[in-house]
């Protein structure tokens, strides 16, 4: 198979993997209720997805490939402000402001 | 019509509820603008010609999946593991589309299909958010379709921007604007932590996805989402008991 087929073949494959994994859920949504049980599991989906995305967002910058659990890291002490304002004040903005101007502070304070 | 016209109009009439939706996805469109232009020159870089790199952004819509197919196809993989990873990669959305799913049963399915379609991590989270500390509403699915919308004309925007910038000034990788998406998260999530089963949750779930991190194919987020529920169900079960209602609705909260 040439380059020319492949990649249209593969981009629809990916959309159509896409749309099977998002769409049923909804499309059968009056056919099926989930176990109490996993209804309970579901509340702790957001709360473990996230953290599980941002936590090694924070600790392997760059490339992703070298963990930096260190102070010379600009993401994880402006994480640490962004977590403390975010709990004082449980103010949305004010969490993505304070955390941004703390990065780009700390990264112009801490050259690689 | 003037701008305070339509801030003027009843918080939950559709035009009021998509204008409501759109702002508070806002903080999560700036925050990926860094991976739609990311992923422009990315794609480019390694090999894809604009046109497929903006048809990816079109039909597949999912920055995760988009990143790593383009990673595996310059690395020389086939098509089934790109298409493999992909599948792995959005696993996820089953628990998105689970948590979601009963604030969307009334609907038609002319409407459940894009709602579906077009839901993505940052939408999901600002869904999650939306109808717990506000309930649901009659016309709350334009506060969602208008999430969606926004994330998907935004990442087309910057996707775009990306290939068109990243021919020209490819040092645009270092600007590490995607701290900006980190402390959306982190804005979502510490609020949440209202008790020891939730704090256990996001612990366990940021040290296994610590531990993890070298798997490939991001198998690491999958394991760590896993560990942290069921950590989290476990001390909920423990504290609460066996039988006791998911507490994941608290319509009573009062929110920002």
């Amino acid at each position: 198979m040439s380059a020319d087929q492949m990649i249209p073949l593969m981009i629809l494959g990916m959309a159509l993997i896409n749309l099977a994994i998002r769409w049923p859920v909804y499309l059968f949504a009056n056919h099926f209720r989930f176990p109490p049980i996993v209804e309970r599991a579901l509340a702790f989906v957001p709360v473990a997805v996230l953290t599980a995305i941002i936590v090694p967002t924070v600790l392997y910058p760059g490339d992703g490939t070298a963990l930096a659990l260190t102070w010379k890291n600009p993401a994880l002490l402006a994480s640490l402000v962004a977590v403390a304002v975010s709990y004082f004040s449980k103010n949305l903005f004010a969490t993505i402001g304070a955390g941004v101007v703390a990065f780009l502070i700390l990264r112009w304070l801490l050259p690689v | 019509m003037s701008a305070s016209d339509l801030l003027d109009r009843r918080m939950d009439s559709p035009g009021g509820e998509a204008l409501r939706g759109l702002r508070d996805t806002l903080p999560f469109m700036f925050g990926s603008i860094p991976f739609g232009m990311l992923f422009g020159t990315l794609a480019l870089a390694k090999g894809l010609d604009p046109l497929a790199t903006m048809a990816m952004s079109l039909f597949v819509f999912s920055g995760s999946a988009q990143f790593i197919a383009v990673v595996l196809l310059g690395a020389g993989s086939g098509l089934w593991v790109v298409w493999f990873a992909t599948f792995v990669l959005n696993l996820r959305h089953l628990l998105y589309a689970a948590t979601l799913v009963d604030h969307v049963r009334h609907l038609s399915q002319a409407w459940r299909f894009p709602l579906a379609a077009f839901l993505t991590d940052e939408t999901f989270a600002v869904m999650e958010r939306r109808y717990r500390t506000q309930g649901g509403g009659p016309n709350a699915h334009w506060y969602y379709i208008a999430s969606c919308f926004g994330m998907y004309l935004n990442w087309q925007f910057w996707t775009f921007t990306g290939i068109t910038v990243g021919q020209h000034f490819p040092e645009v990788q270092n600007w590490g604007l995607e701290f900006a998406m980190v402390v959306t998260f982190i804005g979502i999530v510490v609020p949440l932590l209202t008790s020891m089963p939730y704090l256990a949750a996001a612990l366990t779930a940021g040290l296994v996805a610590v531990i993890a991190n070298p798997l490939p194919y991001k198998l690491g987020l999958m394991l760590a989402s896993l560990a942290g529920i069921v950590v989290g169900v476990l001390l909920d079960i423990r504290k609460r008991g066996l039988d006791a209602p998911a507490n994941g609705t608290k319509a009573e909260d009062p929110g920002p």
